[in-house]
């Protein structure tokens, strides 16, 4: 504001900072990439030298290029792929009864927990009693809903949303919890209905929780449905884990395994995508700024 | 201040002869219980009126039941004894036409400076595009205009106040509770955002209860200043403010003879109760 002069030689000079500073995070960025790909080399590789050279057996450790080659065949034999059909056919169980098992666990998550959150008196009743069930060891749960629902996909539907409700209702409950006392004095004040303040304030309040929780929980819904599939199934990775197992083939268990994190991991992105467009209105995190 | 000049001076009866608008608060004693069942006495026979149209302060060293007091007005709270009337009858339930500003934001961090501005006429059954060009309209009053489509967290302070009290008087409210409401401000932000109180009470003229540790603040906005004594809150005094409207900007009536007059006056009142309030604090600490 002083002067022409003042304003114009800070400009020139802001410039030639900021194209050291854009240098400066690309050169960092590099440094940092590289040095994740030397982590995959030395391991990877180390497992596989490791593994040539005898010191590890692979026949009990597995070796990479027996799980690239194990990978190939799943992906190339079609229906021959396992002895329960195609690979894509067991993917498609698994995620079919993942998905599915977090959606019921989730919703009903979501319901219990605004709905003991808002209410005191159930609160206290039923606080002990979810303690104790959430104190079960719930994974076990899978031989009794096996034994009572046989086989099938249903079995495994169950468990994973059992481990899902779990994760996502205690969210929500302590989501509805920390609501803003002022602003839902406020918005009582202003004439809004318990309807309205449970749409308008404590859910979009809870949601920051509930979604954080989601993150989780998509990976125990893939336990419980894997866990499930162990336990007895008639397709699904699971099975083709405990085949591989039984018939003393590490790569096929390790292979199922990438597999398994790539969806996974699939998930997770489709979680985070749905996050931000949910929790646009948040403030950006100060983490979110420098990560990755 | 501008907001307070173009203001043509309304007609000081214009809206004040709303008879819903009175305030009587007598004899209310409130007790709360802890949780573990103990009761402690926040308010004791606490008896004040507000006039309908009137700016009523309420000053009072910390821990008062100054909070406690507009509660009870609201209707989120229910006295323990004695009676709070609002319009001549008594407060059971939510009371209507009546807007809060508390001294934390009350914004919800989720909507847009135009959904919760529109939330007052939505939550009574406005429709939706109905509330929201009122929410506009309102927004173009605090001089907000052009910011329909930021969250909370993108403003300053003082624009969240200008939000809050765009949300708070959507609803024409006939009463208008205001719970230390610049207190986390600084205090340049604090001055304007006062005036421009001010200039919007003189266009709808609702009721005030306007609760504040800042006398100075007290005297240059009110009508009628209460003076609450320290736990349990009781009323010491109660002082007509007779400074004449409209009293330009805040700022300046603070070196008004009358207006230091006052001020001394009160603050000797309350001095006492603060001192008191701060020996008790500092006793139970050592």
């Amino acid at each position: 504001m002083s002067s022409a002069v003042g304003t114009k030689a800070p400009s020139a000079e802001l410039a030639a900072a900021t194209g050291a500073g854009v240098r400066a995070v690309r050169r960092r960025r590099l440094l940092v990439l590289a040095a994740r790909l030397a982590v995959a080399v030395v391991v990877v590789g180390g497992w596989q030298l490791v593994t040539t050279w005898g010191w590890l057996d692979p026949f009990f450790f597995g070796q990479p290029s027996g799980i690239a080659r194990r990978l190939v065949d799943y992906f190339s034999q079609g229906d021959q792929a396992t002895e329960f059909g195609s690979y894509w056919v067991q993917i498609e169980t698994t995620l079919r009864e993942a998905v599915f098992g977090f959606v019921a666990g989730a919703v009903t998550g979501i319901v219990f927990g605004v709905a003991l959150g808002q209410n005191r008196f159930l609160a206290d009743v039923f606080g002990p009693y979810i303690k104790v069930v959430n104190a079960i060891p719930r994974i076990v749960l899978g031989s009794i809903f096996v034994v009572a629902f046989g086989i099938g996909e249903t079995p495994k539907v169950l468990l994973a949303a059992v481990l899902v409700f779990f994760v996502v209702f205690f969210n929500a409950f302590q989501g509805v919890r920390e609501v803003d006392r002022n602003i839902l004095a406020n918005a009582r004040v202003l004439g809004a209905s318990p309807l309205q303040i449970v749409r308008h304030v404590v859910v979009p309040s809870a949601l920051t929780w509930i979604i954080a929780s989601l993150h989780t929980a998509f990976g125990f819904a893939i336990v419980g449905a894997l866990v499930g599939e162990v336990l007895g199934a008639q397709s699904g990775l699971g099975l083709v884990i405990k085949t591989a197992q039984n018939s003393f083939d590490p790569n096929g268990v390790f292979a199922t395994m990438f597999v398994i994190a790539i969806i996974a991991l699939t998930a997770e992105w489709l979680l985070t995508k749905l996050e931000r467009r949910l929790l646009s209105w948040r403030p950006p995190a100060p983490s979110e700024a420098a990560a990755i | 201040m501008a907001v307070r000049d173009e203001v043509a001076t309304p007609p000081a009866t214009g809206r004040t002869g709303r008879a819903d608008a009175r305030i009587e608060i007598s004899g209310v004693t409130k007790r709360f219980l802890s949780p573990s069942g103990e009761a402690f006495t926040a308010l004791r026979d606490v008896t004040f009126d507000v006039e309908p149209g009137q700016f009523c302060a309420v000053v009072g060293p910390t821990g008062c039941g100054k909070s406690t007091t507009l509660g009870l007005v609201s209707g989120l709270d229910r006295p323990s004894e004695g009676t709070v009337l609002v319009g001549g009858r008594e407060v059971d339930g939510i009371t209507d036409g009546i807007s809060f500003m508390f001294q934390a934001d009350a914004l919800l961090p989720w909507k847009t400076v135009l959904g919760n501005v529109a939330m007052g006429p939505m939550f009574r059954g406005v429709g939706k595009k109905q509330a929201h060009a009122s929410a506009r309209d309102w927004l173009r009053r605090v001089g907000l205009a052009g910011f329909e489509d930021h969250h909370p967290h993108q403003l300053s302070g003082g624009m969240r106040k200008r939000v809050a009290m765009a949300a708070a008087l959507i609803n024409e409210p006939s009463i208008l509770l205001m719970d230390e409401p610049f207190g986390a401000l600084d205090v340049q932000t604090k001055a304007i955002m006062s005036n421009e109180l001010i200039g919007l009470w003189e266009q709808l003229r609702p009721s005030v209860l306007f609760i504040t540790h800042d006398l100075e603040e007290a005297v240059a906005l009110a009508d009628r200043v209460v003076v609450m004594t320290s736990g349990p809150g009781s009323v010491k005094a109660v002082y007509d403010i007779d400074l004449p409207r409209p009293r330009g900007s805040v700022q300046d009536i603070r070196f008004q003879p009358r207006f230091l007059e006052l001020h001394h006056q009160i603050w000797t009142s309350l001095r006492e109760e603060v001192e008191r309030a701060y020996a008790r604090t500092t006793g139970e600490n050592s």
